[in-house]
């Protein structure tokens, strides 16, 4: 069984995208989306929802103002600024209990509270394991590693070969718990700037968790010149190029009707993407 | 007064609103709070002045003084310290620094050492006081770090905060406080599905906002109708031009090319200054 996960540094470079193409592509395969912030995977792939559990992942400090003196030791002892004037910010608070431990009265309380939902799913290419962290919440990374253990175990009773996660933008938390694990973390970039300078900060966080990645350059001809220059950093440093795949409204289209874009087979992009998945597939079963 | 540039789906352009509305404006500081993936001072290129290391406190325990209760480890509440037979293990990455292992030892056998969690950086470009934070690689929390980019607040000045993606703990950080926030989408369903969660929080956060539809063209009017039900304004439409994708592929900001734009962007921000005045 082998674990891919789908990162990018950048947000909207096309993480997502090519979920949906690996989604139809890949074999035998369970489908898992970790960016749990701001999940779409679902939008594209539709999953029929049969199993929903509560995410516990964070505590609140509750004030009881009626047994409040009005010390100022809570505020004194929380590092979150999350106390101000007898007031607790929910925003703020990161639920660590400090404000609890230092209460001369008793009148401050840690609660549970439900962060998000996780959900497994059958999709109409097999199951997903999916969430959605609530508004506002903390905690991505735990709902997180929730997510890959139910969809470790279920690949394991089922006898999966792949485990496809669909991973979060940046590289906190959340992006650290969807690379765990992983036999190989697919980059997509574009060629900007910005795809660039944040694929070489999100290569550097799968070197440092010891990750192989591999680039793909998605609408790599709307600035071939900066394409090459990804290419050329790649190659100088031992990066695979699994692929490059054109700019083609098409790709908008899709997602648009809610398709991957792989319902569109004869699409240069989705030969393109295919090229990369079979790449992938080699360079794992090698 | 505050104006921060949020999005829930990543890419839409966030920093692109930021900078351009920066570039339009007098009196402004712009700060980058996203810390995992900074991209703004790409398109400002600001002469940085002062580079500040970030630290978060870490438990460090003293073998001579502890017994090995585990009552810092029961007291955590993020399953940062672990307590064996004869050892402490402390796990850094899901250390808060909150300190509340510190609080509960008897024995006094917990000091705090800081560990480096990024750094802020400080400077200008042009007429625009500049800083931003940059997350330690393998750091995995960024709120603190987004608290010593918004120390540098200026209160003197029109204060841009552009904020990561997504609707968790770094983006509540980086909004809070704000006086108005501009969102920005896509017209398309990720844009959509993600706006609406970034428009839950904040309306539990009560801060007042607007929506920019980038890339105006390129989906379906969802967004729109989306926006109408909901009577949320949409404050301008950039749409989808390849000039402006060429521009942002070479790292450089569209109102400097077009100088149409930056008259709009100043409508926006009398926009805005109403919005909030109201």
């Amino acid at each position: 069984m082998k674990q891919i996960v789908v990162i990018s540094g950048k947000g909207g470079t096309g993480k997502t995208t090519l979920m949906g193409a690996f989604a139809e592509l890949a074999k035998n395969k369970i489908i898992v989306d970790c960016d749990v912030d701001a999940p779409d995977l679902h939008l594209i792939l539709n999953p029929k929802i049969k199993e929903t559990h509560e995410f516990k992942g964070s505590k609140e400090a509750i004030l009881d103002e009626s047994k409040c003196i009005k010390c100022g030791k809570c505020e004194e002892n929380c590092r979150f600024e999350a106390i101000k004037n007898f007031k607790i910010n929910p925003f703020k608070c990161e639920g660590c209990g400090a404000c609890a431990i230092v209460c001369p009265v008793n009148a401050i309380t840690l609660s549970e509270k439900i962060a998000g939902y996780w959900f497994v799913s059958d999709i109409r290419l097999g199951p997903m394991v999916h969430a959605q962290l609530g508004i506002a919440e903390e905690n991505s990374g735990k709902l997180v590693t929730a997510v890959k253990e139910k969809a470790r175990t279920l690949a394991e009773n089922n006898k999966k070969d792949w485990i496809i996660i669909d991973g979060p933008p940046g590289l906190g938390c959340p992006v650290i718990a969807s690379i765990n694990g992983a036999d190989l973390a697919l980059i997509v970039t574009e060629p900007t700037m910005s795809g660039i300078h944040d694929m070489k900060r999100v290569l550097k966080v799968t070197n440092h968790f010891g990750v192989t990645a591999v680039v793909c350059i998605n609408k790599y001809d709307i600035n071939p010149e900066i394409s090459e220059q990804i290419e050329k950093y790649c190659d100088e440093n031992n990066i695979d190029v699994a692929g490059k795949i054109s700019f083609d409204p098409i790709v908008t289209k899709a997602m648009v009707n809610g398709k991957s874009i792989i319902e569109y087979p004869d699409e240069k992009v989705s030969l393109e993407i295919k090229k990369i998945w079979e790449r992938i597939e080699r360079c794992l079963n090698e | 007064m505050i104006i921060s540039v949020a999005s829930g789906k990543g890419g839409t352009g966030k920093t692109t609103v930021a900078v351009n509305l920066a570039l339009s404006l007098n009196n402004v500081q712009l700060l980058d709070c996203d810390v995992e993936e900074p991209d703004a001072h790409i398109f400002l290129k600001p002469k940085i002045l002062t580079k500040k290391t970030a630290y978060l406190p870490l438990p460090k325990i003293n073998y001579d003084k502890c017994d090995f209760c585990g009552e810092c480890a029961k007291a955590c509440n993020f399953n940062a310290i672990a307590v064996l037979k004869n050892k402490v293990l402390v796990f850094p990455e899901l250390c808060h620094g909150c300190g509340v292992c510190k609080l509960v030892c008897k024995k006094n056998a917990i000091q705090e050492k800081n560990r480096e969690i990024g750094v802020v950086r400080k400077g200008n470009a042009g007429e625009i006081d500049y800083a931003d934070g940059v997350l330690k690689v393998g750091e995995a929390i960024a709120p603190p770090l987004i608290r010593g980019v918004k120390k540098e607040i200026n209160p003197n000045k029109t204060v841009i905060i552009d904020a990561s993606p997504g609707v968790s703990c770094p983006v509540v950080e980086a909004l809070s406080n704000s006086d108005y926030c501009v969102l920005v989408t896509e017209p398309t369903p990720f844009g959509l599905y993600d706006l609406k969660l970034a428009v839950g929080v904040l309306r539990k956060m009560s801060i007042p906002f607007g929506v920019i539809i980038n890339r105006d063209g390129i989906g379906d009017n969802r967004v729109e109708k989306y926006c109408e039900k909901e009577k949320i304004r949409i404050m301008m439409k950039i749409p989808m031009s390849k000039d402006i994708a060429t521009l942002y592929s070479k790292g450089i900001p569209f109102v400097t090319e077009m100088p149409e734009w930056k008259e709009r962007f100043m409508d926006l921000f009398k926009e805005i200054k109403n919005e909030i005045t109201r």
